[in-house]
């Protein structure tokens, strides 16, 4: 008694969309959403404070994490969410609820600014996340070669770099692709053998 | 004379846990993605809820439109925490179904088949 996962189940999936502020995620996010992308918030409430000690000090015990997003209907009844990472890479609980269950992630990078994105990098290896880089070339200008920006990270040679023009749809639309395809890459070899 | 400052909300402050009476933690994880959707016991009985009106919000919302709990967090301006604790509270009460993600972890094929799926529809996009 097989179910075959295609008749009707309703279930989404997302992306992550990380790199260092203003590299151009939310760019990325809503040049290819169906929706103005969206922004929620989460509340880190410091742990191990009790309830008397917020009316102390409000203001002082919580932190509030902005994500943007977006929204991607694949079909009927499959949604695909665009999620950009918070900013800052001290919010990390966030990022571990971002990264639970997502498909894989896009690194922005911006080639004049490139150590903002090893944090995102170490993580999404730490956390065994597939991910790509993608450069996004502002203004049409790429300052490095992708070959440059593959040393300059380190990152293992079967990870895809490309470049992109986050405010293109269909370019982002490549990125998305190309993502898909590389986290299904990883899968087959041990999926099957096939002949 | 008795002179205790109520504890009053300054207005600076908008304490986030309020509406779902100071609790955080929702009755079950419900993933930032995950999908909601009003029931027909919803649309019928959201009268239950003229007490609290991020329910009753939440009910039309999610009517017929399928939308992930950072979307209900997103277009009522709540915190994506209070937010799941609410969608958490009324799909125990049988008012939302609640659409969690397909877990890819692992390498089977049904999480294949939804890789494909997607990829599909991107290049179809």
């Amino acid at each position: 008694m097989t179910h075959r996962g295609s008749s009707g189940r309703v279930t989404s999936a997302k992306i992550v969309i990380a790199g260092g502020f203003g590299v151009g995620k939310t760019t990325l996010v809503g040049s290819v959403s169906e929706i103005t992308p969206l922004t929620t918030e989460a509340i880190m409430t410091s742990a191990g404070v009790g309830v008397d000690d917020t009316r102390q000090v409000p203001g002082k015990t919580t932190t509030t994490v902005a994500m943007d997003f977006g929204r991607i209907s694949i079909d009927h009844d499959l949604i695909l969410y665009l999620f950009g990472t918070p900013g800052q890479t001290r919010f990390w609980f966030m990022w571990d609820e971002l990264v639970r269950g997502a498909i894989g992630a896009v690194v922005m990078v911006d080639t004049r600014r490139l150590a903002d994105c090893f944090a995102a990098i170490d993580f999404f290896e730490h956390r065994r996340l597939p991910y790509l880089v993608a450069i996004n070339c502002f203004d049409g200008v790429q300052y490095h070669d992708a070959n440059d920006v593959r040393d300059a990270l380190a990152i293992p040679p079967d990870v895809p770099v490309l470049s992109c023009d986050a405010r293109s749809r269909d370019s982002t639309k490549q990125v998305l692709i190309a993502l898909v395809e590389h986290v299904l890459s990883l899968r087959r070899p041990r999926a099957a053998s096939t002949a | 004379m008795d002179s205790h400052d109520d504890e009053e909300p300054t207005g600076a402050l908008v304490r986030p846990y309020a509406v779902t009476g100071g609790r955080t933690r929702p009755r079950v994880e419900i993933a930032i993605e995950a999908l909601v959707e009003t029931t027909q016991r919803g649309r019928s009985r959201q009268d239950g809820y003229s007490q609290v009106r991020e329910k009753q919000y939440i009910v039309t919302l999610c009517d017929g439109r399928l939308q992930s709990l950072a979307e209900i967090s997103a277009r009522m301006s709540l915190p994506l925490g209070v937010a799941r604790v609410l969608v958490a509270d009324m799909a125990a009460d049988g008012m939302v179904a609640v659409y969690e993600p397909t877990a890819l972890d692992g390498n089977d094929a049904v999480g294949t088949e939804l890789l494909e799926r997607v990829l599909s529809g991107l290049r179809k996009l």
